[in-house]
Parts: structure tokens; C-alpha cells; sequence
């Protein structure tokens, strides 16, 4: 421990260093630049801090994170209820909403298929999109997962699962980004763009 | 302590925010780890799949370190793959049965050729499911559990052999095994050489083969048949492939 701080200074320096991207010594600076701006930034980080802790939950609809539940998306009234998207993270969710190419409305997963992570079917919620896609007023399914192995695995899993609801199932297409030099892309990105190749 | 070999990519997972440890399957170094820095790139991911062939530069300062992969790709088929729901299956159920059942950084050539061999054919699916059962008998095989096909355990016969003893792995004759065939396994001709493939013949070689995955190299370590190994029967089952 260090001699030169209280245990009070140590215990915030070491729940900081458990933040992604800051290690022990960011942490360190972190904590001092909080304690230097106590008023402006320490309290109020606090306060929010404390808040999100009481109120933020997970929506019992699509796992999406909000204060309220059902959360502001399955709530809304201007979101299309027959499109539902699934993707694997809260985060995948907040990208797709920052792109605001989506209207309808979203499911998280939770994860994704993983051997080595221990992740199985039973872990994923999958069992509400199920119930969710049985659903009269729900007419498709975009799987919206990773373009990896694990993703993929995933998305054919839920395909086969949802294979008995009469909606539509479809996923994103996979090709050449924005900016992409052909040079530059892989050779599965490059395969999967010419099978799904369009009339120009 | 370095080598440079090529491989196949068994298995990735994160380490902290930018790095990953990867699992690479080679001929000379077997199943072997090390850590990539910045393998969770933007530019590395798509190389970090599982089934990509990649050239592995490994180093480190002692040899029972966990080390460090240079990693270039040489052939990114996983990205081919991810369309097809049965050939994936087939890669993820090989991965898995690879990971669980190899040892570390023990050389088994002929596993890593026939996965080799295996990853190449999964875009053909009416061959693959047969080279995948060839696969785990010849890995059984590699690791000294090799099961006896040549001729009839009772008669010594080397022909009409139909069943497998479940004790002893040996193969037995029609007629021998007629007495006992509800406690024996079912031995799919392609696997002796002695037919074509047949409806039903992959089903009993993946019992086959699971069974003695299962009880000689995996129950030992407390461990069990993958649950990829799993969902890509069903899958193969659901496409009337077995």
C-alpha cells in the first residue's frame, strides 16, 4: 500500500484500475484529477454514479439497459413492433442507434456461442426472442451478430430456433465497408461481397 | 526460444482490451498458444478466426512461457464459411474436439494434416461429414487409442468386419458379432476401406469415434464431448446428412 495516501485514496485507486483502459497508473492520475476537481467532476460523478446504480435496469422486453422498464425503445410508439433486431450487446445496440439506420425495435442476446467461454445456449435469452418472434404483430427478424465464427454460429443457432415462427429471418450483408480499399480486405470479406453482389 | 511454422487457428479469446491468445494447430509444434498483442484489431480480427491458416512466428525468453505470435495470414477460409451453417458446424466441432483432445505443444503430424485436409473440403458437404469421423479416428489413433480395424477380434477374418468391440476397440466380423451386436458398435465400411459411403454410415462413425473420444481421452481429464461436436450431429441429423 502506498504510505503517502489513506486506504480511502487506495480503495478508489483500485476500483478505477478495474475500468477498462485504465490500469494502476492511469488510475492513480484518474483518482488525483478527480480529488483536484471535487466539486466540478468528483461529486457529481459520484452522484450519477449512485443514481445509474438505483436505477438503471435491464428491460424484462429486450434486455436493453434503461431506467425504465419497459425500456424507452419497446415503449415507444414511433418504433416499428413487427422488425426486431438482435445483436449481441448493449453496445452493438447503442452502435446501430448512433447510425439511426434502424426504426424498429431490438433484442440483446447476452453473448454469443463461445466453447471456450462457456457459453451455451442456456446462457443466451434466447427463450424470449422465441416467445417474442410467436408473436402475431412480428413479421421479421434481422440477426444482426458478429462476422466471426462465434457470430455466426450464433445466428445460425437462432435461425434453426426460430425456424417454426412464420416470420421473416434475415441478417446483414457482408462486403466492402465505406472507405474500403479492395488491396486492403480480407479474403472472406472479399468472397463475401462478390456472393453478394447486386445489379448496379 | 522461436519457431515459424504455419497452422491452422484452433481457438482466440480475449486478453485484456487489445490482446488475444490464440491456439494455433501445426504439424512440427501441435497445439500451441501465445498471446497476440493488438490481435483484437480492427486489422487483426478478421485473420484471428478459428480455421484461418496463418504463418506463426513464436517467441519467448524461456520455453514453458506462454510467448508471443507474429501472426500472418496465408489462407482466410473462415470467412468463406460463415454462409453455410453445416460447414460451420463441421469447423467449430473440429476446433473444439481439437482444443479438448490434443495435448499442448505435442506434435501430432497426422492430426494436423488430416485437419488440414478437413477444413480444405468443408465447402463440399456431401464429403466432409466421412474425412471429419476419418478425422477423430486418426487423431484416437495419434494419441494411442487407436482403434483395431484390420481384422476380426474373435475369427481373425479381415473381411465382412461390421462391428467394433466397445472394451477393447477392436474391429468384429458379422458373424462373430451377430450373438452380441446390441452391445457392440457399429462399424461403417468407409472406415475400413471396405465400402462406399452409405445412408447411416456417418451417424455410427461419429458414435463411433465419440465414444472412445469421450471415454479414453476425455473422461480421464474430467472433461466431456464438446457441445459444438453436438449441435453439428443435430445440424448434419436435420439435414439428413447422417
Amino acid at each position: 500500500m502506498n504510505q503517502a495516501s489513506g486506504p480511502e485514496i487506495e480503495r478508489l485507486i483500485q476500483l478505477l484500475a478495474k475500468l477498462p483502459g485504465l490500469g494502476p497508473r492511469s488510475a492513480r492520475r484518474a483518482a488525483l484529477h478527480l480529488l483536484k476537481k471535487r466539486e466540478q467532476l468528483m461529486e457529481p460523478l459520484a452522484e450519477a454514479m449512485g443514481e445509474a446504480a438505483a436505477k438503471i435496469r435491464a428491460c424484462a422486453e429486450c434486455g436493453n439497459l434503461d431506467v425504465t422498464d419497459p425500456c424507452a425503445i419497446c415503449a415507444s410508439q414511433r418504433r416499428d413492433p413487427k422488425v426486431i433486431c438482435v445483436v449481441e450487446t448493449v453496445g452493438d445496440l447503442w452502435a446501430l442507434e448512433r447510425a439511426s439506420a434502424f426504426k424498429g425495435r431490438y433484442h440483446v442476446l447476452g453473448g454469443v456461442l463461445s466453447a471456450l467461454d462457456g457459453i451455451g445456449p442456456d446462457q443466451l435469452n434466447v427463450a424470449k426472442l422465441i416467445e417474442r418472434a410467436g408473436r402475431e404483430e412480428t413479421s421479421e427478424i434481422i440477426l444482426a451478430l458478429n462476422a466471426t465464427v462465434d457470430g455466426q454460429t450464433t445466428a445460425h443457432f437462432i435461425a434453426d430456433k426460430l425456424e417454426g415462427a412464420s416470420v421473416d429471418i434475415t441478417s446483414l450483408a457482408r462486403g466492402v465497408p465505406v472507405g474500403g480499399e479492395l488491396d486492403y480486405l480480407d479474403d472472406g470479406t472479399l468472397a463475401a461481397a462478390f456472393k453478394s453482389r447486386r445489379p448496379a | 526460444m522461436e519457431w515459424t511454422e504455419s497452422g491452422r487457428i484452433i481457438s482466440v479469446r480475449g486478453h485484456g482490451e487489445t490482446s488475444a491468445i490464440v491456439e494455433i494447430l501445426t504439424r512440427d509444434h501441435g497445439r500451441h498458444a501465445g498471446l497476440v498483442r493488438g490481435g483484437r484489431s480492427r486489422s487483426m480480427r478478421p485473420v484471428l478466426q478459428p480455421g484461418n491458416r496463418v504463418q506463426a512466428h513464436w517467441r519467448a525468453r524461456l520455453d514453458e512461457h506462454l510467448g508471443n505470435f507474429q501472426i500472418e495470414a496465408e489462407d482466410l477460409s473462415a470467412g468463406a464459411l460463415m454462409e453455410d451453417p453445416l460447414a460451420l458446424s463441421g469447423l467449430n466441432a473440429a476446433c473444439a474436439v481439437a482444443v479438448a483432445g490434443l495435448p499442448e505443444r505435442e506434435a501430432h503430424p497426422a492430426v494436423a494434416d488430416g485437419f488440414e485436409v478437413l477444413v480444405s473440403s468443408l465447402d463440399e458437404s456431401g464429403v466432409w461429414p466421412a474425412i471429419y469421423v476419418q478425422w477423430e479416428a486418426g487423431l484416437l489413433a495419434d494419441l494411442g487409442y487407436g482403434l483395431d480395424l484390420r481384422k476380426c477380434a474373435a475369427t481373425g477374418h479381415t473381411d465382412d468386419l461390421v462391428y467394433v468391440s466397445p472394451r477393447t476397440g477392436r474391429a468384429v466380423s458379422s458373424g462373430a458379432g451377430e450373438p452380441y451386436k446390441d452391445k457392440l458398435l457399429a462399424l461403417p465400411g468407409f472406415m475400413t476401406g471396405q465400402g462406399a459411403l452409405r445412408s447411416g454410415d456417418v451417424q455410427a462413425g461419429l458414435i463411433l469415434t465419440g465414444y472412445f473420444l469421450e471415454r479414453r481421452v476425455l473422461w480421464p481429464s474430467d472433461r466431456v464431448l464438446p457441445e459444438a461436436r453436438l449441435r453439428m450431429i443435430d445440424r448434419l441429423a436435420a439435414a439428413g446428412m447422417v
